[in-house]
């Protein structure tokens, strides 16, 4: 499925204008934890996180992601989102708080795996 | 050893807005140079767990890189404080990050066992007191070199 | 949904307080930060985590949580282990990771606020 059909099927709000939204996602991770992610998580799959530092749109792009889900209506710095932009990493939020939203994704089939 | 390539980027302890710029410049580095996407991300992933270890726990560094033809070698060298137990800091889980840094989504024990696990070799030595080399190596022939 | 078919579902294992396992669990919510797991916003609720200190299982008796589930196989050590049973906090761990773990029980009906069928 397509960053796009999530981002629609979920009203995600994108925050970086002009990103590649047609990106396949292969599925999710959800981690707080960098090294966790920069462990574990697997190309092309979608991050559900709450960090908004900019060392998680370096994370994303090591990994190859396609995009990073920010919850609690938690907002990206400035700094976050101009590297977000240079690295053309998808950021997206949502109010959902964790729990809601995995299970949502998991619904749409995505899988952690 | 010959390197075509080398270079260095100095860290800076707890300059946490530039974290990961050094292995970001070394991703942009190995990719013009046409190595493997697979190669560059394990190579990236490990020195960013590396800069990153150095930024939170070190004073101030170096991360040093050298690309042969045979492979890519990065040596990280700080001016302390030093690894007391490195046996332990090896131990997955195994944490000496203040809660702050925790709760930045860092310490969480995971670094240096990552960096390990995408080498193809990897040492460490740490003098507490003074401070901490860490050296790994990818090859680009992951055919006639890889350690099981 | 019991805590006995949340160990099902999640093909879990059982740390601590095995004879608890018809405790009733309205609502979860999941953390791999401390700070996320000291927001009390997680009363009488399912903890989901990967944290496995003795921290959060003191701060689980404090905001009331029901039971903690780890993931990942994530496991505490015997102290924490013990000091959850004696503050009668089942523990269970599962291997699936936090991800599989939420879509399960989301998919089952479990959700972070009781009363909300969707948001």
């Amino acid at each position: 499925m397509k960053l796009r059909d999530l981002i629609e099927n979920l009203s995600l709000e994108v925050k970086t204008p002009g990103a590649n939204l047609d990106r396949e996602v292969t599925g999710g991770y959800v981690s707080d934890l960098l090294s966790d992610v920069l462990g574990n998580a697997h190309e092309g799959f979608v991050w559900i996180t709450l960090q908004v530092h900019l060392n998680v749109v370096a994370v994303a792009s090591l990994k190859g992601l396609s995009g990073i889900i920010l919850v609690n209506s938690r907002t990206p710095g400035e700094d976050t989102l101009k590297k977000a932009l240079a690295e053309k990493i998808p950021i997206m939020t949502t109010p959902l708080p964790t729990f809601e939203l995995v299970g949502r994704l998991y619904a749409l089939g995505l899988r952690c795996r | 050893m010959n390197p075509d390539s080398e270079g260095v980027f100095f860290l800076t302890g707890k300059d946490f807005t530039n974290a990961g710029a050094a292995s970001s410049n070394l991703k942009g580095i190995l990719e013009n140079k046409g190595v493997p996407q697979s190669i560059v991300r394990r190579a990236c992933i490990a020195a960013f767990e590396a800069e990153m270890n150095l930024i939170i726990y070190a004073v101030a560094g170096m991360m040093r890189y050298y690309i042969t033809t045979d492979m890519i070698k990065v040596v990280l060298q700080d001016m302390g404080p030093g690894i007391a137990d490195i046996e332990l800091a090896m131990k997955e889980g195994y944490s000496t990050a203040p809660d702050y840094i925790r709760e930045m989504g860092f310490g969480s024990g995971m670094g240096l066992p990552n960096i390990k696990k995408n080498a193809d070799k990897m040492s460490i030595n740490s003098v507490a007191g003074e401070g901490t080399t860490l050296e790994f190596v990818i090859y680009l022939d992951q055919n006639a070199n890889r350690n099981s | 949904m019991t805590l006995y078919e949340i160990k099902g579902i999640l093909n879990a294992r059982i740390l601590a307080r095995k004879d608890d396992m018809n405790v009733d669990i309205g609502r979860a919510y999941c953390a791999d930060l401390m700070s996320d797991v000291l927001a009390f916003s997680i009363t009488s609720s399912l903890l989901i985590t990967g944290l496995t200190n003795t921290q959060v299982i003191r701060t689980a008796e404090v905001a009331d949580i029901k039971a903690i589930v780890f993931v990942q196989n994530k496991r505490p050590d015997i102290e924490t282990i013990a000091l959850a049973d004696g503050k009668k906090i089942p523990l269970l761990v599962t291997d699936f990771s936090m991800f599989d773990t939420c879509g399960k029980l989301y998919e089952r009906g479990l959700r972070s606020r009781s009363g909300d069928t969707d948001f």
